[in-house]
């Protein structure tokens, strides 16, 4: 089931940019131009953004508005970028953040 | 280095009021934000404010974003987006990052409207992706439209927590419950009565014992905490959720103020670590001023009187007013504050049990501990009579400074009267003409019109709906009563929309008369 919503009982529908590829661990996906790389992806049903250095732990998207930095992730080969406050470009290269590297841990590189 | 008059930071309700304020006094201003988009969190308001019309009452947020928005533009408010401030220093010298520039920039006075941030509560399984803040929550559906989730459990009912749930079955999610570790509900009964009518349930004096999952939420776990707030083993909830919301309050992000040297406290009334200021928004410092979250948790239609006040205040400090034209606008502005600080939830109640109303009438102890006034409950308050043909019935049982219900009947039936935060009465001598306006008007989705009697064994109610789909005229369903449980068979026989409802569909039901006093939503089959 899609998490997009077309239409709104107050807002109407909702303005757009246009219809853009990019990828998500190396997965083709399409979200909106301008849109932030976290809405893309939750509309696509990711979940985990990055684990943790420390313990490995997954984490999402937590608070939306660039304070708590859970939702960083690995863009175009840059790490801890806030993927609820950058917008997403077409082409644009997205993946999962291992600690602050884009190679995943022995133990989840199955998963991956 | 760059000079400017006045530097306002933050684009939101405070800053873009303040920096209005002060640009049309002639002040050379410019607004600092570190987002993309101006309005702070205001586009994500989809409600319709409270209040009086000073104040924009029954207007909704993001509406009311626009018109400030409007206003700045004309004013000639110069907002610089995507600027961090990352400090203010000795003589008023501010350093922001403009994209990947670091730029130094100085002025003769220092607006910081900056807000507040969400505060978190720990449990286990708190850091799992798929629990939110209420704020994600807005951000996703109101900006991107994006749904939350599918089955969300809301923690906190406040008034962002009872809000944010309503605007999540907005958006077609399923909200399996509110939970509260306190005992009673802390924001407005009428935000709480709408969401309890839909049926979803209230469970006071509960939080989460647990976080389920792995890699994201599949289920949370809630228990009842007893006068300590520790767990009463054997009161164990369990529910099936993809999302977990959480509204536990805001924390005035002040950071930049202590930097700058002002004096500080430690306020909970305020929330939090906030700025000591006098009555205008000035700091201990001269020349800095403080508005809006930042200087004390309260709501957009306070921050924005508090910006207008700490612009008015910055112009005077810099020489650029006459004295005649600012004491009426520092009356004016006055009077609109207090006038949104009176009532059960004025800052100086904050944490007090209230068993009276201004009236001398017991409040509902079920809408402060289910969600909804009981049926003997009701009849008590004065916006609820019993008259022939169509009438309003009004469910307003709390003080709070909100009076739209007063201004939009056309023929005078509703009055609140001077006091701001009494409760709406009917005037029996007036007649009523069925035309809707008090029902889209009142923020609280708190007014009914009804006609208790068909003559065929029938009573009409209408209310106001703004869910997706709308039933169409002659669709059957099930009234709900203000609990949320079915209560008779209801079929839909009028729906009213118009430019001055503002979305907000007037949908008319028929049920058998014995039901009138009891049905107060509608559920198609």
């Amino acid at each position: 089931m899609s998490t997009r919503l077309t239409t709104h009982p107050i807002l109407g529908t909702y303005e757009k940019g246009p219809k853009v590829n990019f990828t998500y661990d190396g997965k083709p996906m399409t979200g909106y131009e301008g849109e932030p790389i976290a809405m893309a992806l939750k509309a696509a049903g990711v979940m985990v953004h990055r684990y943790t250095s420390k313990k490995h732990n997954p984490r999402g998207i937590f608070c939306a508005i660039g304070r708590c930095t859970d939702c960083v992730m690995i863009v175009d080969g840059k790490p801890n970028v806030r993927t609820c406050m950058t917008p997403l470009k077409a082409g644009m290269t997205i993946q999962t953040q291992y600690g602050v590297s884009a190679e995943p841990f022995p133990e989840l590189e199955e998963k991956a | 280095m760059k000079r400017v008059d006045l530097i306002v930071i933050g684009a939101g309700p405070a800053g873009l009021s303040a920096a209005i304020e002060a640009s049309s006094r002639g002040l050379s201003t410019v607004v600092f934000d570190e987002n993309a988009r101006p309005g702070g969190q205001l586009f994500k308001q989809i409600h319709k404010f409270f209040g009086s019309k000073e104040h924009k009452a029954k207007i909704r947020g993001f509406r009311i974003g626009q018109t400030l928005l409007d206003e700045a533009g004309k004013a000639g408010v110069d907002v610089v987006l995507n600027a961090t401030v990352m400090g203010i220093y000795m003589e008023k010298e501010v350093v922001v990052r403009i994209g990947k520039a670091i730029e130094h920039i100085k002025a003769d006075a220092i607006i910081v409207a900056t807000g507040a941030s969400e505060n978190m509560v720990t449990f286990k399984g708190w850091t799992l992706p798929g629990v939110i803040g209420a704020g994600a929550a807005q951000t996703m559906m109101n900006l991107h439209g994006i749904k939350p989730g599918s089955r969300i459990l809301m923690l906190g009912t406040g008034n962002v927590g009872l809000v944010v749930s309503f605007q999540l079955l907005q958006a077609g999610c399923e909200v399996v419950a509110l939970a509260d570790a306190a005992p009673s509900i802390g924001g407005y009964g009428v935000h709480a009565a709408k969401v309890a009518r839909t049926g979803v349930p209230f469970y006071l004096s509960h939080t989460i014992v647990e976080a389920e999952g792995t890699d994201h939420v599949t289920g949370v776990t809630i228990a009842e905490v007893d006068h300590s707030f520790n767990f009463i083993p054997g009161t164990e909830k369990h529910f099936d959720v993809d999302t977990i919301c959480v509204a536990v309050g805001l924390s005035p992000m002040s950071q930049l103020l202590k930097m700058a040297g002002c004096k500080m406290e430690d306020n909970p009334k305020r929330g939090g670590q906030v700025p000591i200021i006098d009555e205008h928004g000035a700091t201990s410092v001269p020349g800095i001023f403080a508005a809006g979250d930042v200087a004390g948790i309260e709501e957009a239609s306070s921050a924005m009187i508090e910006g207008r006040q700490a612009g008015l205040y910055a112009s005077e400090y810099l020489g650029y007013i006459q004295d005649d034209t600012f004491g009426e606008g520092e009356a004016d502005l006055d009077a609109a504050l207090s006038g949104l600080r009176q009532g059960m939830f004025a800052p100086g109640n904050k944490g007090k049990v209230i068993e009276k109303t201004d009236e001398g009438i017991p409040v509902s102890t079920s809408l402060l501990h289910h969600g909804f006034v009981a049926d003997d409950e009701i009849e008590r308050f004065p916006g609820v009579t019993h008259r022939s043909g169509v009438h309003p019935v009004i469910e307003c049982t709390q003080n709070i400074p909100c009076n739209p219900c007063q201004d939009a009947c056309p023929k005078k039936c509703i009055e609140v009267g001077e006091h701001i935060t009494a409760l709406p009465h009917i005037n029996e001598d007036n007649p009523c003409i069925n035309c809707g306006m008090c029902v889209a008007s009142c923020p609280g989705q708190a007014i009914f019109l009804i006609d208790e009697d068909c003559g065929d064994g029938t009573a009409e109610i209408t209310l106001p709906y703004e869910f997706l789909p709308v039933p169409e005229e002659g669709t059957a369903g099930t009234a709900l009563s203000r609990d949320g449980n079915p209560v008779c068979p209801a079929t839909v026989v009028k729906l009213r929309t118009s430019k001055a409802f503002d979305q907000t569909v007037l949908l008319t039901m028929k049920v058998p008369k014995a039901c009138a006093m009891q049905a107060r939503f509608f559920k198609a089959n």
